[in-house]
């Protein structure tokens, strides 16, 4: 059995910031179960030793010189902004009021 | 329908290049295809008719003053809609990015407009490229030309079912676990996923990084290689851009050819538990491909029995971190709850009404993928099943020039069959996903119409890293024996859409 | 929010032994960001040193500075850190509005440099060897400014606004490991610990360093534990702390109120707590909980970074003496007195004098300028001394005119006033200001004859031997010359004209 609950899938949901119902919550506990029993036999065929690939092609050292290159105008970067105040991004309050 | 569709991309180059059809034409053209079919297969998610013919313009203009044009100028061509462009909105399929305008272009965009093809619009797919049928598009699934009650594959169904519906010669896809090759077997047409790295992401909204990548979707191999031959090359603004040329497919396509090249069979991709007559087709190609002269050797890839495991860690975990800048701030859709919100009230109701279904339940996967106590067990092991994988191919094409497999276990399936069974519609991508866990280059071409229910079946070719050269050689070869039996092209067998 | 009970500092650390822990962040002054070319300067326009990178939209990638690495493995190796061989970066996951991506690119298990050391000298002559666990390469956030609600404060605004100026700005964050056995020095040692990073980044030239502008910022991180026991305390780490003193006060603020709390039977939480300048205290911030779940993992848009032996040992060759041993060389060839030397150390004024030194000023006429008058004017003027407008180049001149007996003191002061506001270097403004001394004996002598015509008593008591009489004539032959004449050439030649006459 999976240790999916449907706690972990809320705090789950907490940290990637979405506000699932309680119907999804129900929904992606079963879903999520059935999927993560599925790729658990994974551990099946690897072991310490296995080298982990976190990029398919062997590249290294990529780097771009210390050249200013052309920015974006205040009004492209706001363009797609929702909401905006005095050539800022505006959002609600960070911290509840206290 | 007009001729001028019918033809190849090569075709409509050599007629607007000797002057006998403009590329006003052959755009009007399809912008009439588009208006006539596109409602019923439902391909674009907004279309740019005017923009694409100020563009032909241009180009006959210039032609007619005797300018020396890029290859496949006045070319039309449609973009899938999770490419960044100025001019169009670029939603990837999620009402989170409804009507937002990019301020800059994508690299592959930037390529298409130096290259003068006039780009008729911004194609339909799963809400940021994650399903395998478009049926997780916010804005409603694409159908396959061949059967309207069928999904055109995922997640690049709206640019297969563009192509094989006529209503562009060529389009742009990205692949991330086989979403332009498998809308290409199930369509019948042709997709490339090329090297990793070989096509530039810049521009490329991302779904897994170390997974995707950008190719061409075409009705024939040769088309598809004038396609990546202008998209391919290295792109300063992509750190995993490849820095060397793969070389030209166009020549590697003319020149194509199967005699003396070892194809190994995947013992694990070689059919078992896939649909009849997808069998039937595949095991018709490879008897082609001996009596051409080649050799088929069997391969043994015992790791690929973990391929789509690994695939579902490593790419909701990548994807979970991709998508958290879908946040409210800076662009797209901001939901603001009663009352007075925190910013992280606000984050979260717009996520939880911005995203569909499938891209919150990856998201979900992959931040538990990823979380502290679960690494190890599921993002690092997954890791680590991709070493077996590229461990696999090595030793495979060490016995082996090219693999080979069915593209699909099924032909198109139809609306509704999958969509609330997560790992069956998994199981789609089980032949098409290994290459992007590896890297390596990827092709699929149409190999014939299953006996079960006359829809195309796909064969799959799989090449070494940057060796994608060869995919066209083999690709061009099977595809011109086959279109010798058939005396046409698997596509004039599509039934023509004479919808309003 | 009461304020916190505080134990007696020495009553505290009798009681507790004292662990230190301290996070420093270099801001590096590469011309353009650390992933994209952006400019990195973030005083200008709000949101106008932005593109799709740093604003984070849609299907942008980084790529990484050269510049920027080579700067942090020239940080690393300064102090005294191996090379990681094949590191890379990966993204740390959580949500901010000023972070543009909602993940900061940085590294985690692979710094770009470890395993470091630092000797640290505080006040009161005491070395310590912090231990220096990583420097890592990472970027900044955006910066906030929050509306509404009181002072700008972020408690009870009513919303804020996003600049994405400083976003992807370069960082370099340098973490000691755990620092014991300081005692009652913990604070001074945090201090200095800081102030020596700052020396160095600064000597690196790989950064501004201005703690004011935030170009060295400082976390502390501070547990107790009674003395005797093994295992480590809880600790807070205190941010925000953004000055030298401010990091001496906020530890010991730390100690206290911990001490406080612990014998109180309390126990501490372990959490991020703020450092307030005004009032010297600190305040609780958010708890560290499971919402601390970053899900590190490798940064798929970037490829590793291999330095090669040859870009270390080059980089190697080319770093600046170390501060600390430039000091004590310094120290021995300039042959100051001690408490000399730490007052132009600790007035920041070590460089500019190595420098005049350099154009040829002796040290000690160097020290004399710069200690004395150009500090005394940049005080009034509420200025740092490095705002003033002199060259060392230009003080190595106006001394080099002193010692040569073409200008006296006191015009040498004129000169520099008249260099500070701009009218050229000394010995122009000597010239056009026609300042040089009289020299010219004749001029003196005929001035002196009559001084002493006038005062045929002074006159008298010169020839009695009284030669502090002499003053009176010296002063009015001075007065007479309009200051422009060598007082001591003037003495000598009245004691001649007196004796003669």
């Amino acid at each position: 059995m999976s240790e999916i609950t449907p706690d972990l899938v809320r705090h789950l949901a907490g940290l990637a910031r979405i506000d699932l119902t309680e119907d999804e919550v129900v929904r992606f506990t079963e879903q999520l179960s059935v999927i993560v029993d599925s790729v658990a036999k994974i551990a099946n065929i690897i072991d310490a030793e296995t080298p982990i690939t976190s990029h398919p092609i062997p590249l290294a050292n990529v780097f771009r010189e210390d050249v200013v290159l052309p920015s974006l105008t205040q009004e492209q970067a706001l363009s797609g902004a929702p909401d905006q105040a005095q050539g800022r991004f505006r959002v609600s309050a960070i911290l509840d009021e206290e | 329908m007009s001729e001028l569709i019918k033809k190849t991309a090569a075709e409509l180059v050599a007629l607007m290049a000797k002057g006998e059809v403009s590329s006003v034409e052959v755009t009007q053209a399809h912008i009439d295809q588009i208006n006539k079919v596109g409602d019923a297969v439902h391909s674009f998610l907004f279309t740019s008719a005017d923009s694409a013919l100020a563009t032909a313009k241009e180009v006959d203009r210039r032609r007619a003053a005797g300018e020396k044009l890029p290859t496949l100028a006045g070319l039309p061509i449609a973009v899938k809609d999770n490419l960044a462009t100025t001019d169009a909105p670029t939603t990837a399929g999620s009402k989170i990015l409804e009507g937002w305008i990019s301020p800059y272009d994508a690299t592959v965009v930037t390529k298409l407009r130096n290259e003068l093809m006039p780009i008729l619009g911004k194609t339909n797919l799963d809400e940021f490229a994650m399903g395998s049928s478009t049926e997780f598009s916010a804005y409603g699934p694409s159908k396959n030309p061949w059967d309207l009650t069928r999904i055109p594959g995922g997640s690049g169904g709206g640019s297969s079912s563009v192509v094989a519906s006529f209503q562009a010669p060529l389009a742009i896809g990205s692949d991330t676990g086989g979403s332009i090759r498998f809308p290409g077997a199930v369509t019948g047409t042709v997709g490339t996923k090329p090297t990793y790295g070989a096509v530039s992401r810049y521009g490329l909204i991302a779904l897994a990084s170390s997974l995707d990548q950008i190719g061409p979707v075409a009705r024939n191999v040769l088309d598809a290689a004038y396609l990546q031959d202008v998209i391919a090359g290295h792109d300063p603004y992509d750190s995993t851009s490849l820095t060397q040329s793969l070389g030209s497919m166009v020549e590697a396509a003319k020149s194509g050819s199967v005699k003396g090249k070892k194809f190994g069979l995947i013992k694990q991709l070689a059919g078992e538990g896939f649909q009849q007559g997808v069998k039937n087709r595949f095991a018709e190609a490879i008897q082609l491909i001996t009596e051409a002269g080649g050799e088929i050797v069997e391969v043994d890839c015992p790791s690929f029995d973990y391929a789509i495991d690994a695939y579902y860690l490593i790419l909701p975990a990548e994807a979970s971190s991709n998508l958290a800048k879908f946040d409210s701030v800076r662009f797209g859709m901001r939901v603001t709850p009663e009352g007075n919100p925190t910013i992280e009230k606000v984050m979260a109701a717009t996520r939880e009404l911005g995203f569909g279904p499938e891209v919150k339940r990856r998201i979900i996967l992959g931040t538990y993928a990823l979380s502290a106590g679960s690494f190890d067990k599921f993002y690092g092991a997954a890791l680590k099943v991709r070493t077996l994988i590229q461990r696999d191919f090595d030793n495979a094409f060490s016995k082996a020039d090219i693999l080979i497999s069915p593209t699909a276990p099924t032909t198109a399936f139809k609306f509704g069959e999958k969509v609330a069974d997560p790992l069956a519609m998994y199981l789609n991508d089980i032949a098409t996903i290994p290459a992007n866990l590896a890297g390596i280059p990827g092709m699929s071409i149409p190999i014939g119409l299953a006996d079960e229910d006359n829809l195309p079946v796909g064969i799959q070719f799989l090449a070494p890293n940057y060796q994608d050269a060869k995919l066209y050689e083999v690709g061009a070869a099977l595809e011109g024996i086959l279109e010798g039996i058939w005396g046409k092209r698997m596509i004039d067998f599509a039934p023509n859409l004479e919808v309003k | 929010m009461a304020k916190a009970n505080l134990m007696d500092y020495e009553k505290a650390l009798e009681l507790f032994e004292v662990v230190i822990g301290l996070e420093v962040h270099v801001e590096l002054n590469t011309k353009t960001k650390m992933f994209c070319g952006c400019r990195n300067d973030f005083g200008d326009e709000p949101n106008t040193n932005v593109c799709p990178v740093c604003i984070g939209l849609p299907g942008s990638l980084p790529v990484v500075n050269r510049k920027a690495v080579e700067s942090s493995i020239a940080i690393g190796l300064a102090i005294g850190c191996k090379i990681e061989a094949n590191g890379g970066f990966s993204r740390k996951n959580y949500f901010y509005p000023d972070l543009a991506k909602n993940y900061q690119t940085s590294q985690f298990k692979d710094p770009i440099a470890y395993d470091g050391q630092l000797e640290v000298e505080v006040p009161s002559g005491n070395k310590f060897t912090v231990q220096i666990e990583r420097a890592h390469m990472e970027e900044d956030a955006g910066k906030l400014t929050h509306i509404g609600g009181a002072t700008g404060r972020i408690q009870g605004a009513e919303y804020s606004l996003v600049d994405y100026n400083r976003a992807g700005v370069p960082l370099v964050e340098i973490v000691t490991r755990p620092i014991l056995g300081a005692g009652s020095e913990a604070p001074e040692l945090a201090a200095a610990y800081v102030r020596s990073i700052r020396e160095i980044v600064k000597a690196l030239n790989v950064s501004e360093a201005r703690m004011e502008r935030g170009n060295v910022r400082c976390d502390a991180n501070v547990s107790l534990r009674p003395k005797g026991q093994e295992k480590l305390g809880t600790r807070t780490e205190t941010k925000n702390v953004n000055s030298l003193r401010s990091i001496e006060r906020a530890v010991r603020y730390e100690i206290q109120r911990q001490a406080q709390i612990l014998a109180d039977g309390g126990s501490i939480i372990q959490e991020t707590r703020h450092w307030h300048e005004d009032k010297g205290s600190t305040s609780s911030g958010r708890p560290k909980s499971d919402a601390d779940d970053y899900r590190y993992f490798p940064e798929p848009d970037l490829v590793p970074v291999q330095p090669s032996i040859e870009l270390i040992e080059k980089l190697r060759s080319e770093l600046p003496e170390n501060p600390a041993a430039k000091r004590k060389r310094l120290a021995g060839e300039w042959g100051f007195a001690e408490m000399e030397f730490r007052d132009v150390v600790n007035a920041g004024l070590m460089d500019f004098i190595e420098e005049a030194v350099a154009e040829g000023a002796k040290p000690q006429a160097a020290r004399k300028w710069y200690s004395g008058e150009i500090a005394r004017i940049a005080n009034s003027e509420d200025k740092d001394v490095s705002e003033m407008n002199i060259t060392p180049a230009q003080v190595a001149e106006l001394a080099r005119l002193v010692e040569s007996g073409k200008i006296n003191d006191r015009i040498a002061r004129e000169v520099l006033s008249a260099v500070l506001a701009g009218e050229g270097n000394p010995d122009e403004i000597v010239t056009s200001r026609n300042l040089e001394v009289v020299s010219d004996d004749g001029a003196l002598i005929a001035a002196i004859d009559e001084a002493l015509a006038k005062q045929p008593d002074v006159l008298e008591k010169i020839r009695e031997g009284k030669l502090q009489a002499a003053g009176a004539v010296i002063g009015a032959v001075m007065q007479a010359m309009k200051g422009q004449a060598d007082a001591a050439r003037v003495r000598e030649l009245v004691l001649e004209r007196a004796n003669r006459a």
